[in-house]
């Protein structure tokens, strides 16, 4: 039981809001001198672990371009592009990646990414519909429309992976089942996360549509300020 | 050759990181140029030559940064970006062709992952990067000193946080070494009644779902739960393995959705968009999780029996 003092540590770290990298490395060091290392050895393993995963880190590589582009005006040009299509709101923009998201995932495409999209691309357009269809979006609904849009990345990056027959976790599934003495086929798991690869998107789609009606209540609508006036 | 691309490219991306301690040094009115500098620029130093350190050298390196943030020496500072006014106007100016670069980054690594495979994806990600870069300068004819500047400006604004995902994964392999998946699983199978299957879907994907939010990684949760409680509560029980197989997964997918440790999804992504929250995408995420979650266990439940 001992051993768990380390997501304790996490737990209380997290709900007192102490700095997430100090509550990382603490609890990490405990939970390796509890479970009976030395001190070196775990410095061997953060260190070793650290460099070998270097690979989620590479996305320093695209920030000179992405930065260079926003200088530029590559969010003020999204925003422009979405504001010249009619009848679009925060919710369908959102929905529309969520749903590419999903089918370019379910085909291994990596078409995605916070860096590579959300920031330049999809949040720039969200935000856009928000500015076009109400006179003023409160500090508030522009950082929920950052949270959704972020959650739109996510949501169709996880549910639709693992419909691709040689995805991460399709295999990860096959490997640990045939280590416990059972059999399945990559393309039966893969075809069995179908259903909550739809299910996901409906999901989605209700949780966006109930986003739009959310900016609708908490926004000046253009008409409400005229006659305010 | 994979290998030797990825160190080239690991290169690139510390210098990256030592520019942002380089801009972070020179800035009068940053408020801790000295920590903010070293930060990056051992971060910087273990991208460069961190494969050739003493690994447990590399481990009080971390330590080191740890204590930097710790004591709140990581911070912004005063980089800025172009005016508003100007970037209006250049983006009227050059349209649509602002669009170009950032999609040859997905493109690219697309591309490269699919007709090479050997060299995969992450190879692409940085040729993509590379040619975005100078696709980039030719499009806006702007200074080749703004790319160091923008980068770092970007870098310093996503701030420490960056640097969490591979920590989680360190932290990940001493719960592994110290045996604490072993702990949970064994806990968590003590108080299930036997052959009662939805006893067993649920403890299943409960256990999926708060090992992978403490983990911080749904892969790393599922060959501990699937051996200490799926196969003994669901799997024996006749359940068909496909289906509870995947569903078990994704019953995890639902746990990152709702915890900090997973950082590179939930976490990085507030500090890139600059959030007011940190926690705002985690928020976003939680009535959609838990209604996901739910949908698991009937599904599980109906479908895998």
């Amino acid at each position: 039981m001992l051993k768990l003092i380390g997501v304790l540590i996490i737990l209380i770290g997290f709900i007192k809001k102490y700095n997430t990298i100090a509550v990382v490395l603490v609890a990490g060091i405990v939970t390796g001198l509890v479970g009976g290392l030395g001190f070196i050895e775990i410095l061997n393993i953060i260190g070793s672990a650290f460099v070998k995963t270097r690979y989620m880190t590479l996305f320093l590589l695209t920030l000179p371009a992405i930065g260079v582009l926003e200088r530029y005006g590559l969010r003020e040009r999204a925003s422009t592009l979405i504001k010249s299509i009619k009848s679009v709101t925060t919710g369908k923009v959102l929905t529309v990646y969520t749903l590419a998201r999903e089918i370019a995932a379910a085909f291994s495409l990596r078409l995605g990414g916070h860096v590579q999209f959300i920031r330049p691309l999809v949040h720039p357009m969200a935000h856009g519909a928000a500015e076009i269809n109400f006179s003023k979006v409160d500090e508030k609904e522009e950082d929920i429309i950052k949270g959704y849009s972020a959650a739109a990345e996510n949501i169709g990056n996880f549910f639709g992976q693992n419909v691709f027959v040689a995805s991460g976790g399709v295999l990860l599934v096959v490997g640990t089942l045939e280590e416990l003495g059972i059999k399945v086929t990559p393309l039966n798991v893969s075809k069995s996360a179908i259903p909550i690869a739809i299910i996901a998107f409906i999901y989605a789609v209700i949780q966006n549509y109930m986003l739009d009606k959310r900016l609708e209540r908490k926004s000046h609508t253009k008409t409400i300020k005229m006659e305010g006036k | 050759m994979k290998n030797m691309l990825l160190e080239i490219f690991y290169v690139l991306a510390g210098l990256v990181s030592i520019a942002a301690a380089i801009y972070a040094l020179k800035d009068k009115k940053h408020p801790a140029p000295q920590g903010t500098a070293a930060f990056w620029g051992i971060f910087g130093l273990i991208f460069i030559i961190g494969k050739y350190l003493p690994p447990a050298l590399v481990g009080f390196l971390i330590l080191v940064m740890g204590a930097l943030t710790a004591m709140n020496k990581v911070t912004f500072g005063s980089l800025k970006n172009s005016d508003e006014a100007s970037r209006k106007e250049s983006a009227n100016k050059l349209g649509n062709k602002l669009f170009m670069p950032a999609l040859t980054i997905g493109v690219v690594a697309f591309a490269v992952a699919q007709a090479l495979p050997k060299l995969g994806g992450l190879v692409g990600l940085g040729f993509g990067s590379v040619l975005a870069t100078l696709y980039c300068l030719g499009i806006t004819k702007s200074a080749p000193s703004n790319l160091t500047y923008d980068g770092s400006r970007l870098l310093l604004q996503v701030g420490a946080a960056c640097i969490l995902p591979q920590l989680l994964t360190a932290l990940g392999s001493l719960f592994k070494a110290a045996g604490v998946g072993e702990v949970i699983a064994s806990g968590i199978g003590g108080i299930i009644p036997e052959g009662n299957i939805l006893a067993g879907v649920i403890a299943y994907c409960v256990g999926m779902a708060l090992f992978t939010m403490i983990m911080g990684n749904a892969f790393a949760a599922f060959a501990v739960i699937t051996a200490g409680i799926g196969m003994p509560f669901v799997f024996s029980q006749g359940a068909n393995p496909a289906i509870a197989g995947i569903l078990g997964l994704t019953a995890g997918y639902c746990g990152t959705l709702m915890t900090p440790m997973a950082a590179n999804f939930n976490i990085v992504p507030a500090a890139v968009l600059d959030t007011k929250n940190k926690n705002r995408v985690i928020i976003s995420q939680v009535p959609f999780a838990l209604a996901l979650f739910v949908t698991h266990i009937i599904l599980m439940y109906i479908w895998a029996f």
